[in-house]
């Protein structure tokens, strides 16, 4: 863990959602609206939260992150050039030709992705696998997960969460990002989650729900998950809104994979400069 | 002595000799894990829980769950051997298996019992026809059976040794033994078992016992048969094959669909050298139902005295 302000960190997010904006525009393809919905967590995770060296990516006592909700890698290859594990200008190549920035995650082609995801649902059970694994060498690093609630969907979700709760991997902190929209509609309309938070404490995790969009509650339940070693995995619900800090592109399921054009994007960059409202 | 004159009669399923050799393995090497999805007993991986339990994983009825976290385990350095039955842990896991394991080439191996037709009397829902087709079409994956107990635990013991995915099946049912404990294979390459002039026969798994005996019964009608255990389909022993595009007429046998097992692979060559005719002896792209394991075979045609008739019909062409 850095030591680094919540002021800092606001600043961050607005360099995460320019980043996104920026490299989803010149690909003319991918997905704006979960990025920016999980823009802040990962500004967290990645300039306060994990212990990671962009110069070694494959350290084995480093802290891993999983991407299940692979589609938003915008936001995390975001992370990745900001902290110096790609040149910046990686961002550019977004879903082209021989770029390590695929248009979702691939461990192979990209320094400083833990684990290949793209097919939703899958990620929890390899966060597991990385937790557990840690568990047993008896490592003090930790596993960080990021969900979408739409992929909350997938049964083998429930079949990881479970298993978690059994190795009791107090290692393992899972993120939900529940902005309330999947491609189709609202997750409401397609297929109810429910209440996420309730699901996961009864499968045995910690759970709690704070506001995705607020560094400061953030940064709060962090520190609060970091000295919680009592042998249950954590799991946050995030209140986020789709498309956060871009106007038009909020609570809209209309951007979830599609890139602005010219007008959109100095539109939207205009506004992500003024930081979150 | 030559496999050919060997009297043959003791028998125990490749399964228990995956059971046995995980454990020899997993002392030597503390990074072999075992991940159950509950059927530990009837995977033989029960010795494995209790004498390594820090190296021994149980997810409960949730195979999605266990490839992804044998994946997990796998980045940090495992090497995983997921146990199942044939027809869950190709089927069911599948996706899992391209997306968490193969795509990122992590060394995590699926190791499956029931293979074939072998879970007899457990009916077609737990017969595997189409699981070894289904992984060889799957990039970076290696998919293996051995034919008797001593070859099985070579290859398990190969799989572990190499790095990568592999998909290793075993039969559920007792399976004569064939080979000397002492016989070295190695995978993706053909064994031998005899060499021969008039037709070629190859087999894998469980029919490998009876292209054997179907080879001896053409032999004493003066038929010269070449042989070969093809243990590994995938990656394919293609020089193997070609070697035998000089008899050119070619059986093959498999307990699986003639459709994208052995015989298709085979076949594959084959057509690619541009000379030889292929006859496939198989499941008939049927599914099977409860009925003992020899009547399954004969439904099917895998029999020793069908791959005679067959042999005698491919040699009148």
């Amino acid at each position: 863990m850095k030591v680094v302000g919540i002021e800092e960190l606001k600043q961050k997010a607005i360099e995460m959602r320019k980043t996104a904006l920026t490299m989803i525009h010149e690909a003319q393809s991918g997905h704006p609206g979960g990025s920016l919905s999980a823009a802040d967590v990962v500004t967290a995770l990645y300039f306060r939260e994990m212990n990671i060296d962009p110069n070694n990516p494959q350290w084995e006592d480093r802290d891993r992150f999983v991407l299940s909700k692979g589609h938003v890698c915008p936001i995390q290859y975001s992370a990745l050039a900001l902290r110096g594990y790609v040149p910046y200008d990686t961002i550019y190549t977004l879903r082209k030709y021989g770029s390590p920035f695929q248009g979702h995650p691939d461990m192979k082609k990209c320094p400083g992705i833990d684990i290949s995801t793209g097919s939703l649902g899958q990620g929890l059970s390899c966060a597991v696998g990385m937790a557990l694994g840690g568990k047993r060498d008896l490592k003090t690093y930790r596993v960080f997960a990021m969900l979408g609630d739409g992929e909350c969907q997938e049964g083998q979700i429930w079949e990881a969460a479970q298993s978690a709760v059994k190795y009791q991997l107090d290692n393992l902190v899972v993120f939900v990002d529940d902005n309330g929209l999947q491609i189709d509609g609202t997750t409401d309309e397609i297929m109810p989650n429910q209440d996420l938070e309730k699901k996961f404490q009864a499968f045995g995790f910690e759970t709690k729900r704070i506001n995705g969009h607020s560094m400061e509650e953030i940064v709060e339940t962090l520190d609060d998950i970091r000295v919680a070693k009592n042998g249950k995995p954590k799991c946050v619900v995030l209140n986020t809104v789709k498309g956060k800090g871009v106007s038009f592109m909020e609570h809209s399921c209309g951007w979830h994979g599609v890139a602005p054009n010219d007008g959109e994007y100095l539109t939207a960059i205009e506004e992500v400069i003024g930081g979150l409202k | 002595m030559s496999l050919m004159e060997k009297d043959i009669p003791v028998k125990k399923a490749t399964r228990e000799a995956f059971g046995d050799e995980i454990v020899r393995l997993g002392k030597k090497n503390k990074s072999i894990y075992v991940v159950d999805i509950d059927i530990g007993k009837s995977c033989k991986t029960t010795e494995f829980a209790k004498q390594l339990p820090n190296q021994h994983v149980n997810v409960g009825i949730a195979e999605q769950n266990g490839a992804g976290l044998a994946a997990g385990l796998a980045t940090t350095g495992k090497i995983p051997f997921v146990s199942t039955y044939a027809v869950f842990g190709s089927l069911r896991m599948a996706e899992q298996i391209r997306q968490e394991i193969c795509y990122p080439n992590l060394n995590v191996k699926i190791a499956c019992s029931h293979g074939g037709l072998t879970p007899a009397n457990d009916g077609a829902s737990h017969q595997s026809i189409e699981d070894m087709g289904v992984l060889r079409t799957i990039p970076n994956m290696t998919v293996i059976m051995g034919a008797d107990y001593n070859s099985t635990r070579k290859l398990v013991e190969q799989a572990a040794e190499m790095y990568g995915p592999v998909y290793l099946r075993f039969t559920r049912d007792t399976v004569p033994f064939l080979y000397d404990e002492n016989e070295e294979f190695t995978i993706g390459k053909a064994k031998q078992i005899k060499d021969g002039e008039d037709i070629a026969i190859i087999a894998n798994g469980d029919t490998v016992y009876l292209a054997l005996e179907a080879a001896k019964q053409l032999e004493k009608e003066g038929i010269s048969v070449k042989l070969l255990d093809m243990h590994t389909i995938k990656p394919l022993d293609r020089e193997a094959v070609a070697d035998c595009l000089n008899i050119g007429k070619i059986i093959t046998v498999e307990d699986h669909n003639i459709l994208n097992g052995l015989g298709s692979a085979v076949c594959e060559v084959v057509a690619e050298e541009g000379k030889g005719i292929v006859r496939r002896i198989g499941v008939q792209d049927q599914f099977g139902q409860s009925a003992p394991y020899e009547k399954l075979l004969e439904l099917n045609g895998i029999t020793i005295e069908n791959i005679v008739t067959t042999a005698k019909n491919l040699l009148k062409n």
